[in-house]
């Protein structure tokens, strides 16, 4: 078991996603920066979809009640190991009750903390995300307490990774909305001429951008939408669904980000600048 | 064979819109679920798609890999000629209880007096006509529910609440619907129902399926408490009607 001392801000259990329900309005949920996830899992040998700790900001205390191996990577988080500091992007084994604590936050948003074999918490319509109308709760508390399997010797293929550029991008990738017809040579130069920032409606829903633009008011019959789509209000908001996002909306749907892009969005927090860059 | 001019555009690199006549209509709902059943059936069988129709449109996802637009495009085209009538679709009728009691109906007197017509008189409207889902999201089971008579279109609350309950039957212009959770919402608040729209520990979440038709019947206060209790201990029996489509 891995004791929850203390949660942190938001940290919750995350796999790749719920699939096979959006149909009945069930979003995917899932890693918000898969690429991260996925890189930590690779290195313990994890199957791609092994269910981690997605840590969002500030970072929770930990107690290891039996030996395995850990990984983190996403969003430098500094930690510690029985009060000693550990690296990120790197294998790290742990013995029988040691504490995992963490401290500041250097860069991005969201840390994904990996363990041999992905933790073994309860599947909810296949999936072990946490999301609150499926699981009740989004989100640990103090107390939680996470099943995993004991793993006393383990040999990583690669023990470290370099932390790579990906925390510094702004450019989000996109390609063209179902709705993106619809936008003026005004609006098209509005989105990709100049950057956004962040504000502070932001979660795992939507992503929601400080600057306005001129708004589109198309009569818009309710349709799919998808993490990644970026919709445009009447009133000129742009909002990005997430991994949480609603399954259908009534909003033109401009843009649609790339899945690395998601993951790009997913380390920015309040204030943080991005930039579209739309791939033909 | 098949009559409606439909457009097909990409919707990022994992999935693909068709679009139907933009507007709200029983028969293109209709030809949309015929054709994205006979895909599933007969040409996209094995693969795992997520398919989801909604009014006039249906996305379909493929997270494996890519989609090849151009080539997944022009056989849809082409599968759409075809006679899609092959495969035999089914839907249900849902009879669904609804306590109407001003406790749960909470803007029920304030329709009343917009309207001119009595409770009575509005409760007997929601009850006696058949609705459509045409799009389950918003929420996990929230059911989008079309064919709202005129006498019961009324706008959204000017100001959505902060918490609307689990249960809650609601109308806003031309739809119908319920809230499937406790959640924020603008909807006019006319009842309560006491099967819950969506359950994750069910074997099916949600029973309801987009192009299912449901009409509502009246309960009193002691129905619905039984029927919760019933529901929630899952000995509730739903009355559903399987209709050819």
């Amino acid at each position: 078991m891995l004791k929850v001392l203390k949660s942190g801000l938001f940290t919750a259990v995350q796999d790749i996603g719920r699939y096979g329900y959006l149909n009945k309005g069930v979003p995917v949920a899932g890693f918000m920066d898969g690429v991260s996830a996925k890189k930590a899992n690779r290195l313990l040998d994890n199957d791609a979809h092994a269910a981690v700790l997605e840590i969002t900001m500030t970072g929770p205390t930990l107690f290891f009640e039996e030996a395995t191996y850990i990984c983190m990577t996403g969003a430098l988080l500094s930690a510690t190991l029985n009060n000693e500091p550990i690296n990120n992007y790197e294998v790290i084994k742990i013995k029988e009750g040691d504490i995992l604590s963490y401290g500041k936050l250097e860069k991005g948003f969201r840390n994904y903390l990996a363990i041999k074999g992905g933790f073994k918490t309860p599947l909810f319509l296949g999936s072990r995300s946490l999301f609150s109308s499926v699981t009740k709760k989004n989100h640990l508390v103090d107390g939680n307490e996470l099943e995993y399997d004991e793993c006393s010797h383990f040999e990583p293929k690669i023990s470290k990774l370099k932390v790579d550029s990906f925390l510094d991008e702004k450019d989000l990738m996109v390609t063209q909305g179902p709705e993106y017809g619809h936008l003026s040579d005004k609006q098209l130069e509005m989105i990709f001429g100049k950057k956004f920032s962040i504000s502070n409606e932001n979660n795992r829903m939507a992503y929601q951008l400080e600057e306005k633009i001129v708004g589109l008011s198309i009569s818009m019959i309710t349709s799919a939408t998808l993490p990644g789509t970026v919709q445009l209000t009447p009133s000129g908001k742009l909002i990005i669904l997430m991994k949480d996002g609603q399954t259908t909306g009534g909003y033109p749907r401009i843009l649609q980000l790339s899945d690395r892009a998601i993951s790009v969005l997913a380390q920015k927090k309040y204030g943080d600048e991005v930039r579209f860059k739309l791939n033909a | 064979m098949n009559s409606y001019p439909i457009s097909i555009r990409p919707f990022g690199i994992h999935a693909i819109l068709l679009e139907w006549p933009s507007r709200v209509d029983v028969a293109i709902l209709e030809d949309i679920l015929q054709f994205t059943q006979y895909i599933k059936e007969c040409c996209l069988k094995g693969e795992e798609w997520e398919i989801v129709p909604a009014y006039n449109s249906v996305t379909l996802i493929y997270r494996e890999a890519p989609i090849d637009f151009k080539e997944l495009k022009t056989k849809l085209l082409d599968w759409y000629k075809e006679d899609i009538k092959v495969v035999k679709r089914q839907k249900n009728l849902w009879r669904l209880p609804v306590c109407y009691d001003e406790d749960f109906g909470i803007d029920l007197k304030e329709l009343s007096e917009k309207s001119g017509n009595t409770i009575d008189e509005l409760v007997k409207l929601h009850t006696s006509h058949i609705y459509t889902v045409f799009g389950i999201g918003f929420l996990p089971g929230f059911t989008y529910l079309g064919g709202v008579p005129e006498e019961l279109q009324f706008n959204r609350r000017p100001e959505p609440r902060s918490k609307v309950l689990k249960g809650s039957v609601g109308l806003a212009g031309k739809q119908t619907g319920i809230y499937p959770q406790d959640s924020p919402g603008g909807w006019n608040i006319i009842g309560k129902c006491s099967v819950p729209m969506f359950d994750p520990k069910a074997k099916e979440p949600c029973f309801i399926s987009v192009g299912d038709q449901v009409q509502f019947h009246k309960i009193t206060k002691a129905e619905f408490d039984l029927y919760e209790i019933e529901s929630e201990v899952g000995i509730y029996k739903l009355e559903k009607i399987v209709l050819d489509a």
